[in-house]
């Protein structure tokens, strides 16, 4: 067996597009073999599409899965691109992981583009599934499914930059306590399960710049009344990924 | 001229020595760990880095890695500045620790290595090589910490570069691990690949090293082969009963010997250490009535010029 080792050099760097796959993947295996991270990224959003559907605890016009499931997709994908993302890139930085990579032929951009192929891969499973459960449960989505994936495009990218500035500049437990203090927060304030109309007239205009906000209202206003192109949530949410990944980009610390 | 240069510099690359590293210098605040260090390592050998705690080895791998940046001097690796992209896939990097993710099993990670590259080592026979098989599928964190030390040095040479980095590839590995680590090492300088690696131990750089390069505070304090750097000097050690009249010793000598106590009851010959030497030491022992033991004849060890040049106190 050892015979077939033949140490003499033949240096080269594989196709970039094959790095990006193999670095995606695993990316993808970690997030899904992780128990914290399938209670964030699965169950707490079925539980709660289940519970807020069934239980009758919000006011809504027409049927609650149809205004409970746009929200938590848009929970869904905070939970992956911000929450998780966050997280597992903040002890990645502290274990030296990234460190590592910067030494192997996959570029930086390279990597950061694994990242997002990985989150947009686990979206795509948490969308199948909070889908199918919302339809057994009777929901009737309406609207153009292209401006669902921009939604989604977009808010992954504004969460991610969130995350990404998080991570890379905190330390892993502060990352660790942040992120899932902003995404409790975000929960609450974002209108994925209590309608923002619920709350004081005067904060809703300051709601309503949340980029988790923006999603949930942008799903909505698309899934459960298919209403055309939703400008306003589109254009706040393409600030927050323009400014937040522009800081990242420049404070990311690698070590 | 620049455009000659550049011509030069790029024919140059294939012939420029694996690391250059002039008057290089680096700064933590206001500590300099780095004070005008000038070393070179050439291509196809295996150079060690030796010094002890501080010295400025690690901080003088990871900048010749890319990691850090000098804050003077330059730099080349394989004729280029360290963190020209493409020397990604020509270097092997080992860290010193960490480096992979702790829930990742250890043959997923070395073959997510080896996908990085164009014309990898097989994974598999490589963990066999390491004697890591049966922990294919144990997540690194379970690993032993040899284990994660030999996974490291896997990773480094599933690419098949032409250079490799190994910050204290053998620190903390039992004894079938650093023989392992060792064959692996000479394996490499047999296939043509240059190593360098930083090291505590003074077997190691003596058993694999074509250079050795000692540092100490962050500059050069001595550089040579293991043989130059011990020198040809001998060394006549024996034990005997302290206090033994090391002048009256001297006289029965040749001219230019030296000798010591050190500690008491451990006696130390320097010099020419001729074969009528072991003879005289003992007649005169004997004429003193003095037993002697464990008498032997000794090349000084790299351990011996390491002391002498870095000191003996704790740090």
């Amino acid at each position: 067996m050892t015979s077939t080792l033949d140490f003499a050099p033949r240096p080269g760097a594989a196709p970039l597009p094959r790095m990006v796959l193999a670095q995606a993947g695993a990316e993808m295996r970690a997030m899904l073999r992780n128990g914290e991270q399938l209670l964030l990224t699965l169950i707490i959003p079925v539980l709660l599409l289940v519970g807020f559907s069934r239980a009758p605890l919000i006011s809504v016009d027409g049927t609650r899965v149809d205004f409970v499931t746009p929200g938590v997709l848009a929970l869904a994908v905070m939970s992956t691109a911000f929450t998780g993302q966050a997280i597992a890139t903040g002890f990645e930085r502290r274990y030296g992981v990234l460190k590592r990579l910067g030494a192997t032929p996959l570029s930086r951009p390279g990597l950061m583009f694994a990242k997002t192929t990985a989150v947009l891969g686990v979206e795509v499973i948490q969308v199948a599934v909070i889908t199918v459960v919302a339809l057994l449960m009777g929901w009737s989505p309406h609207g153009d499914p292209l401006w669902i994936a921009l939604l989604i495009v977009l808010g992954t990218a504004a969460f991610s930059g969130l995350g990404l500035l998080i991570a890379g500049t905190l330390r892993a437990e502060a990352t660790l306590a942040a992120a899932n203090l902003v995404y409790l927060v975000l929960l609450g304030l974002g209108g994925v399960v209590f309608p923002v109309a619920t709350f004081p007239e005067g904060v809703r205009p300051i709601l309503e710049l949340l980029p988790i906000t923006a999603l949930t209202n942008g799903m909505r206003s698309v899934l459960a009344s298919g209403g055309g192109f939703p400008t306003g949530p589109v254009l706040v949410l393409l600030v927050w990924a323009v400014v937040t990944l522009g800081l990242a980009g420049r404070t990311f610390r690698w070590e | 001229m620049p455009d000659a240069a550049n011509t030069r510099s790029a024919g140059d690359a294939a012939s420029a020595p694996a690391v250059e590293v002039r008057d290089l210098v680096k700064r933590y605040g206001r500590t300099t760990a780095i004070d005008g260090l000038t070393l070179s390592c050439a291509r196809g050998e295996v150079t060690a880095i030796l010094g002890p705690n501080g010295a400025g080895k690690t901080s003088t791998i990871e900048i010749c890695e890319g990691f850090r940046r000098p804050d003077g001097g330059s730099v080349r690796v394989l004729g280029r500045d360290p963190s020209d992209s493409a020397l990604k896939a020509r270097v092997g990097v080992m860290l010193q620790s960490g480096g992979v993710p702790p829930a990742m099993r250890a043959g997923e990670w070395l073959r997510l290595m080896a996908r990085f590259h164009a014309h990898p080592l097989d994974p598999a026979a490589l963990l066999d090589r390491l004697g890591l098989s049966e922990h294919a599928r144990t997540p690194y964190r379970r690993l032993s910490g040899g284990q994660q030390q030999r996974l490291s040095l896997a990773g480094a040479i599933v690419g098949r570069p032409e250079l490799v980095f190994l910050d204290e590839p053998t620190a903390g590995l039992d004894p079938q691990a650093r023989y392992a680590c060792w064959d692996v090492v000479t394996g490499l300088r047999e296939a043509g690949v240059s190593v360098v690696l930083t090291t505590h131990y003074m077997d190691e750089a003596e058993k694999l090293a074509d250079q050795v390069i000692i540092i100490d505070h962050g500059r050069v304090v001595a550089t040579g082969t293991p043989a130059t750097l011990t020198g040809a000097e001998r060394q006549l050690r024996f034990r005997a009963r302290p206090g033994l009249n090391l002048d009256e010793l001297l006289s029965a000598l040749p001219q230019g010997s030296a000798a010591k106590e050190s500690p008491a009851g451990h006696y130390i010959i320097e010099g020419q250490v001729a074969p009528g030497l072991l003879a005289t030491v003992t007649a005169w022992c004997a004429s003193e009535g003095v037993t002697t033991e464990d008498l032997s004849i000794e090349r000084r060890t790299l351990e011996d010029v390491f002391l002498e040049l870095t000191g003996r106190e704790l740090r």
